[in-house]
């Protein structure tokens, strides 16, 4: 029997504003399907989104949910989760809310390695406000405020993660829904923070004007630039050139996470145990 | 009454205050001179089972008070005029979304970096409209040590209340004050907390958004088994996005109202020596400590001078200044800046011969300036 989406779509807020051939939608349905597998209750999960074509994605879902200000999923998210330590938090975040207005946020929440996951939905454009460059356009393309072809260097939502300390990191396009599953319930189910960054398609204010008109082209254009890991690693540097790696690229299972660490403030200032100091850790800076 | 002493500093007690009356989590950034709000409550919390953050930056220390508190926990804030500079964005959304906040701001001189150490009342302005678009903002002043923690207490009361931050004004000096401060004893404090109303109805009867047009937003705390959805966006009576044009209306409408209509809950000041004044002076903040200084000295040379002083700035108490405005001929305002209250007052007396004693040069006012600038009057 095909999965039932209902219970936890709000169905009255259908369809939903993203156009016609988004990824988006599948991104949510691969979400959707990977929370009822892990079987955990609606009141136990917050999601959190910021703005652009994802931050609508909260409104969509039947949980307890935030829409945010541009670029801050992770921050207001960091007070949601020290207060609900055992509750499930997502954040939904747009490349230019992730790396851009919210870059520091992002950075930050991956050094604290607190447990939550954020799936970075990466279209590589400011598509909701047409066509602005995002910190992920690849060089030389077109975009409305760089219509002579983008000349600024792209980020790596992975490498940023991992270098920020990050414990789990993972990217995957919306071309593979089933394996996009997988690995989100990975991310989810990880004790720490979890980057899911997942390609999607935006045909319609990406491609349009980069030769990729329809969402055929587009995806067609992700499932070129994209390799699995282990084939990545397999490659010289020249063939890594242009090339993303998909998978799980980093799983840490031992790293401090934050609240679990805050607990132990608790009880240093109850009285429990002696002043932390850095003989508790094996890093030591 | 019973009482108790304490002898500490204003940005202490205004931490102590916070844990006194529930706050479970505190998100911030340093910003001299508030930030020994931080380094306090950085103790007080953890041991009572709370959690307070240093985040990456202002911003962030909003954002993560205002998820806490979405999630249904009294929460604070603390900074000075850059700091809220850079939280005015998100202090934006808790207006909007109803969220209740405490945000303490212990200002210093400003525009920009200003003078970080030194003292001024420059933020009066900025409190009473942070961020862009219509609301109404709720802001008090503490004039002692005391005040301090009343006023900390009374601003979660009041967030509560009214479902929206409530911004506490110290000045360096006040903040930076050491001394006895005679404080409410705790178990006043706590039986005088009015924790945020909630539904206990059937889930799907429950409306956050759906209330009378003077009234605030019902948000039940997260995980309870009532979904529904925060949003900075114009949203409907369950929070989600509308553009529908009587419900943004309506919500403008009620997020000014629900204010306006029920300021006597929340208005606040102190008349000293006010019966038969001739002269009346404004002041708040720790300007007004040496406007009664002042007071005393001109008294004693047959001055009848009096002093109102605001302890809520907005909104003002706008109709008892025009109360006393109406029959008093000569009015002072004094304080640290170029005139942010004196304007206030002037509106609110429906006159432009307000006197004012200004000073904007990140020192206090001496209460030798106040009674020469009194007697050129």
């Amino acid at each position: 029997m095909a999965f039932n989406y209902d219970k936890y779509l709000r169905l009255e807020k259908m369809p939903t504003l993203w156009c016609w051939g988004c990824g988006d939608g599948v991104i949510l349905k691969a979400f959707i399907r990977a929370i009822d597998k892990m079987g955990i209750s609606q009141d136990d999960v917050c999601v959190v989104s910021g703005i652009g074509c994802s931050g609508r994605f909260s409104s969509y879902v039947d949980f307890n949910t935030v829409h945010t200000t541009h670029g801050r999923t992770t921050a207001y998210a960091t007070g949601i989760k020290l207060m609900n330590p055992d509750k499930l938090v997502v954040c939904v975040a747009g490349d230019g809310d992730a790396l851009a207005i919210g870059g520091n946020h992002t950075i930050h929440a991956c050094r604290r390695n607190i447990d939550m996951t954020m799936i970075v939905i990466n279209n590589f454009i400011y598509g909701l406000t047409n066509s602005q460059t995002s910190p992920t356009t690849p060089k030389g393309m077109w975009t409305v405020s760089q219509k002579a072809g983008n000349i600024d260097p792209t980020f790596d939502t992975c490498d940023l993660a991992i270098a920020s300390g990050a414990s789990f990191v993972a990217r995957e396009s919306m071309l593979d829904p089933k394996k996009l599953e997988k690995v989100m319930i990975k991310a989810m189910e990880h004790r720490g923070f979890s980057m899911m960054e997942v390609l999607s398609n935006c045909h319609i204010n990406l491609g349009r004007k980069n030769k990729m008109v329809s969402a055929m082209e587009n995806l067609e254009w992700i499932d070129n630039i994209t390799v699995a890991k282990k084939k990545y690693d397999a490659m010289t540097p020249e063939e890594q050139l242009n090339l993303l790696p998909t998978g799980i690229l980093k799983q840490d299972t031992e790293a401090d996470e934050y609240c679990d660490m805050y607990a132990e403030i608790q009880k240093v200032h109850q009285g429990q145990r002696g002043k932390i100091t850095q003989d508790d850790f094996e890093k030591k800076i | 009454m019973a009482t108790r002493e304490i002898i500490s500093t204003g940005n202490e007690l205004a931490a102590i205050a916070a844990v006194d009356a529930g706050c479970m989590f505190f998100g911030g950034y340093p910003l001299t001179p508030s930030s020994e709000v931080m380094h306090v409550i950085s103790d007080l919390l953890p041991a009572k089972g709370g959690v307070a953050i240093q985040m990456e930056d202002e911003i962030a220390g909003i954002c993560c008070v205002i998820g806490a508190a979405m999630s249904g926990v009294r929460a604070l804030t603390a900074t000075s005029g850059p700091g809220m500079s850079l939280k005015a964005e998100n202090l934006g959304l808790a207006q909007m979304a109803e969220v209740p906040l405490v945000c303490v701001n212990v200002m210093r001189g400003g525009p920009s970096t200003g003078l970080p150490t030194r003292v001024s009342q420059g933020d009066i302005s900025q409190s009473k409209n942070p961020s862009h678009g219509d609301y109404k903002s709720i802001t008090l002043c503490a004039g002692s040590l005391a005040e301090c923690y009343t006023e900390v207490v009374r601003a979660f009361n009041i967030a509560d209340r009214f479902m929206q931050p409530v911004i506490v004004l110290l000045d360096e000096t006040i903040g930076h004050m050491h001394g006895k401060a005679e404080l409410p004893t705790l178990e006043e404090v706590e039986a005088g907390i009015k924790p945020r109303k909630t539904f206990d109805g059937p889930a799907e009867e429950y409306f956050p958004y759906q209330c009378e047009h003077d009234e605030p937003a019902v948000l039940n705390p997260m995980f309870k088994g009532y979904r529904y959805h925060f949003t900075g966006l114009h949203h409907d009576k369950n929070g989600f996005p509308t553009e529908e044009i009587e419900t943004c209306r309506k919500l403008i409408q009620r997020l000014e109202d629900k204010v306006e209509l029920h300021k006597d809950e929340i208005e606040s000041y102190e008349e000293f020596m006010m019966d038969d004044a001739e002269i009346m002076i404004v002041a708040y903040g720790s300007v007004s400590l040496a406007a009664k200084e002042a007071i005393r000295h001109l008294r004693a040379d047959g001055i009848k001078a009096g002093l109102f002083r605001p302890i809520t700035i907005w909104p003002s108490p706008a109709e008892k200044i025009k109360e006393y405005t109406d029959k008093i001929e000569k009015v002072l305002v004094v304080e640290l800046n170029i005139g942010q209250f004196h304007s206030e007052v002037q509106r609110a007396a429906a006159r432009l011969d307000i006197d004012g004693l200004f000073k904007v040069n990140g020192r206090p006012l001496s209460p030798h300036e106040i009674v020469t600038k009194v007697k050129e009057l």
